[in-house]
């Protein structure tokens, strides 16, 4: 092919265009290579990290909640494995897409899987959308899932309570931590999704049962799935507690409540220790440990026996006739009354223009302190009362520990109330009426107190006078350090009074139950003191229980100790619309009472337990 | 044909650092594809080997484009680009879709891609016209080639593959500067303008905002990223960046491993590359570029007759651009367009045509000394 001139020129032309060219190609190969040099040189490290963050995650390995034992190590709570799906939203592609998916899956509320997936923390943080899945949940979601990026089944420990509803409310039961919860010191470096205990000794001693949570670090490919693990930080396990009670006495006592509703508290007077703590009706806390759905905790809450109510500690009643202990104590102390003066009872006792009735509309005749407390007779103690002035009264009470907390390591414990003429100008903005003082002179009107306060005060009188806090955690065991240290017991002081009275009085509750209100409660096996009380519901129903309703009948009360001579159990009873506290309380105190002896001489002390109870431990505990 | 080969002139075109540069250039291609798929099912067989049947079939290729006369080859170029017109056409009504694109044509367990040839075929007809007609008037030097072009390239636009409708207009500019238009100044900045377009793209497409940029790339590629977000890119740019100087090793790179970074053996392999590798790596394999596009610039210069040249310059010009347009979007200067980087990435189409424009310009070298053609 010729080449014309044309074509020459143009071809000349043609070498300085593909000179432009290569100049001009090698600029652009220049700025690829500056951009790169950019980009892995000057940035390098930066886009690093992000590689890092990228396949990185940091996964939280729950820490497996210390053990809980009874006194002589009987298993009471442990941790069983369990599985729990979270899902990590930087994985997820499209997050209404996951909540549809999960939901149809698993037939979970969308809304609630909305609500997990909202909370608080990064993107990065894995959030837990339900725990306690079944096996066979669990296995749905694993094998679907490469549809499910970002979703991620965990094996974690899971609360379990052996004895089911046994010790419930003492107890208590763990749950997911609360927002309002995050805030607070006391749950510092928790998380949302972290379990905390909720109610009872799993909330009160949450610290020492806690743990702390490790942590591994995950290497995940683009759909969030694991694919190698590095544990960073192992969990550390919760310590254990050693609790006071004997899960055998407990068990006596709730069933001796049955379907009843009321409070037993049995304790030991030299040093506090409660031995059982039992509240009708009760829960199940393996239920509450778990996710609720709205419908079965509204059920639960709007239940009217209030399961979830201690009525041990936190039910707050009239004391009635039991309230004469204190009352008797104060009437020898202040010597508004001699052991031997007396009283004379016709039935009533006229205060005012208002005639106050005794029990025993016939009247008990001449009664002295003893009588009066053995039969329980009212005219006296309306008498005491009015003689003494209500200020005298609540000074005792407050002696006794009325109208405030025992101490015991429960949540929501309640106080009661004694009144006092301060008391009412404060809390009523009113000023004290005389006839109140004869009302509360038996333990009626304003006097409100729980039964564990009253078990209490039945122990101080049996330990004359010397009183314990009651102590529900007798030891904690170290995790790390393997140490058992010892809770002591905790004095609470001494009431002022005399030997003498305490005497006294003992020698009268004593024959409340060999010949007075409480014979019901006479034992072949053991000596027993106590008193019984009946606490008024309603106070215009009059006449025989069986025809009034059973929601406005009143309160039985029977408040115990035994052995007379050296006691080593403090008894309080209170079944609720039950009736008569002679009747009703004091077979059951009975029961408990020779239970217990029953038990006692087999009482290791748990530093000698420790040892044995580590196999038990070991083989329960989650890896 | 046979005779040609074994003509022992034929051997004195074929240039030993050339072949040399392409073998390692695949070479790194077949090592990052491996790289990257090996814990993944390829089908009938592993990528790499499947690449390394398709650099088989493109070295039959290479052969046949180096020994047939080239311009015995040119004449084929009308009655050729009607077929990969047809062919483009039958994929726009009975082609096999993927990513919401429509590019591929079934062959059983294979597919192939008419837009990859059409860039080849796009070269001849355009060296072949220009080499041919009279070249006076801007009519017959721009508007006739232009429209020559067009069929093909609406063709490819309605796919849509932006890329490889890019690399049809670079082609066309490319030939364009060098025969096509008198005024320098013009051909010098539609090339430049194209070449530049990453470079000035990220300025203008950086202060975009987002939905902008959507909606910009659903209009013009609706089958791209669909995880949107600029996920691809975002990946693709922490692959590379966090190679660094020397990269992470070979099967070390968590995000095409991890498949952080999707495409990692096709499009995105530049990625993989640089992660596994480093900056050192990147500096090798830009080098070895520059090293064939130097080579190829030499034999465009040397070529005999001007349809050598041209032919010459389309594919310099076709190389150059896949290479820049890559690497560009795969380290986030462009938005990101579907253009394999050449001989590197996996895909049995885009080598085949790829080792056979090589074979072609070495055919134009080959050929630089004979009298005859």
């Amino acid at each position: 092919m010729a080449l014309g001139h044309a074509a020459e020129t143009e071809f000349g032309d043609f070498y300085r265009r593909l000179l432009i060219l290569r100049v001009g190609l090698f600029l652009v190969v220049a700025l690829l290579g500056l951009r790169l040099w950019h980009l892995q040189i000057r940035e390098g490290p930066y886009y690093r990290d992000l590689s890092e963050n990228n396949r990185t995650r940091q996964v939280l390995l729950e820490p497996a909640r210390g053990l809980i034992y009874d006194r002589h190590g009987v298993l009471l709570a442990n941790n069983v494995p369990s599985f729990s799906l979270y899902v990590t939203l930087e994985d997820v592609k499209d997050r209404e897409v996951l909540v549809e998916q999960l939901a149809d899956l698993l037939g979970l509320d969308p809304a609630l899987i909305r609500k997990k997936l909202g909370g608080k923390g990064g993107k990065l943080l894995p959030r837990k959308i339900k725990d306690r899945m079944t096996l066979r949940d669990a296995t749905l979601v694993e094998s679907h899932r490469l549809d499910l990026p970002g979703v991620m089944v965990e094996v974690e420990s899971q609360r379990n309570y052996p004895g089911g509803v046994t010790a419930a409310h003492l107890l208590g039961y763990v749950g997911e931590i609360s927002p309002e919860q995050l805030e607070k010191p006391e749950f510092s470096g928790l998380h949302q999704g972290s379990i905390v205990g909720q109610y009872g000794v799993e909330k009160s001693f949450d610290r020492h049962v806690r743990g702390q949570a490790g942590q591994k670090n995950v290497e995940v490919d683009a759909l969030g799935h694991e694919k190698r693990a590095a544990v960073v930080e192992k969990p550390q396990a919760g310590n254990d507690l050693y609790l006071t009670i004997d899960v055998r006495l407990q068990k006596v006592a709730e069933d001796l409540l049955g379907q009843e509703y009321g409070a037993i508290v049995a304790l030991d007077p030299t040093n506090g220790d409660i031995l059982a703590m039992a509240s009708r009706p009760g829960f199940d806390p393996n239920v509450l440990s778990r996710e609720l759905t709205p419908k079965q905790w509204v059920e639960i809450v709007q239940d009217e026996g209030r399961p979830l109510n201690n009525r041990a500690s936190q039910g707050q009643y009239p004391p009635g006739s039991t309230f004469k202990v204190p009352m008797a104590v104060a009437a020898l102390e202040t010597k508004t009354m001699a052991p031997s003066s007396t009283v004379f009872c016709n039935g009533g006792y006229q205060f005012g223009k208002r005639i106050y009735h005794d029990w025993k509309a016939s009247g008990h005749g001449a009664v002295d302190l003893h009588t009066a407390l053995v039969q329980s007779c009212d005219v006296y103690f309306y008498t005491v009362g009015q003689r003494m002035g209500i200020d005298v009264m609540a000074e005792f009470g407050k002696e006794f520990g009325l109208g405030q907390g025992t101490g015991v390591e429960l949540p929501s414990e309640r106080a009661g109330i004694m009144p006092s003429t301060a008391w009412k100008q404060k809390a009523k903005n009113e000023p004290w009426l005389p006839g109140e003082t004869v009302s509360a002179a038996i333990g009626q009107g304003y006097v409100t107190v729980t039964p564990l306060q009253m078990a209490n005060l039945i122990g101080t009188v049996a330990n004359d006078g010397v009183n314990y806090r009651p102590r529900l955690v007798q030891a904690v065991m170290d995790r790390v350090t393997g140490n058992l240290q010892e809770l002591p017991a905790v004095p609470r002081g001494k009431v002022k009074a005399k030997p003498e009275t305490f005497r006294i009085i003992k020698e009268a509750l004593a024959d409340v139950v060999t010949k007075g209100t409480a014979t019901r409660a006479k034992s072949s096996l053991v000596t027993i003191g106590g008193k019984t009380g009946t606490a008024q519901v309603a106070a215009l129903r009059t006449g025989p229980q069986e025809n009034i309703p059973k929601k406005f009948r009143d309160h039985a009360w029977f408040i115990a100790f035994a052995p007379v001579e050296s006691p080593k159990i403090a008894v309080a009873v209170l079944a609720e619309h039950m009736g008569h506290g002679g009747s009703a309380a004091a077979p059951l105190a009975k029961e408990v009472i020779e239970t217990y002896m029953k038990l006692a001489p087999q009482v290791p002390m748990v530093s000698s337990n420790a040892s044995k109870a580590e196999p038990v431990r070991s083989s329960l505990e989650q890896s | 044909m046979i005779d040609r080969l074994t003509d022992s002139r034929g051997f004195d075109g074929f240039d030993l650092r050339y072949m040399g540069l392409i073998l390692v250039i695949l070479g790194i291609g077949v090592l990052s594809i491996h790289s990257v798929t090996h814990d993944q099912q390829g089908g009938i067989a592993p990528y790499y080997v499947k690449q390394l049947v398709w650099i088989g079939l493109g070295a039959v290729a290479f052969l046949v484009m180096w020994a047939w006369d080239y311009h015995s080859i040119a004449r084929l170029a009308y009655p050729a680009y009607g077929l990969v017109l047809l062919l483009l056409l039958f994929v726009l009504f009975e082609g096999r879709a993927s990513k919401g694109a429509q590019r591929w044509i079934a062959l059983g367990p294979f597919s192939l891609q008419p837009s990859e040839f059409a860039k080849l075929v796009l070269i001849l007809v355009l060296a072949h016209y220009y080499s041919k007609a009279p070249r006076a008037g801007w009519l017959q030097r721009v508007i006739v080639p232009g429209l020559l072009m067009l069929p093909g390239l609406v063709l490819i636009l309605k796919q849509p593959d932006l890329g490889s409708g890019l690399s049809f207009v670079a082609v066309y500019a490319a030939m364009l500067l060098m025969v096509g238009v008198r005024s320098q100044a013009l051909g010098v900045i539609l090339l430049f303008s194209i070449m530049l377009f990453p470079f000035v793209w990220e300025g203008v497409w950086g202060s975009l905002h987002d939905y902008q940029r959507q909606r910009i790339m659903a209009f013009v590629d609706p089958g791209y990223d669909p995880g949107g977000k600029g996920y691809h890119a975002l990946q693709s740019k922490i692959a590379i960046g966090s190679g660094e100087l020397t990269g992470k090793g070979l099967f070390g790179g968590t995000q095409s491993q991890l498949k952080f970074l999707p495409e990692g053996h096709t499009d995105f392999v530049f990625a993989v590359y640089s992660e596994e590798w480093g900056f050192l790596g990147v500096l090798l394999l830009l080098g070895l570029f520059v090293a064939l596009i130097w080579l190829a610039l030499d034999i465009a210069a040397k070529a005999k007759d001007q349809l050598g040249a041209l032919l010459a310059v389309g594919i310099v010009a076709m190389l150059c651009f896949c290479i820049v347009i890559n690497i560009g979007m795969t380290a986030g200067m462009f938005p990101i367009v579907g253009i394999p980087l050449p001989l590197v990435s996996y895909g049995g189409s885009a080598t085949i045509m790829m080792m056979a424009s090589l074979g072609l310009l070495l055919n134009v070298k080959r050929r630089r000394l004979s009298l005859f053609y």
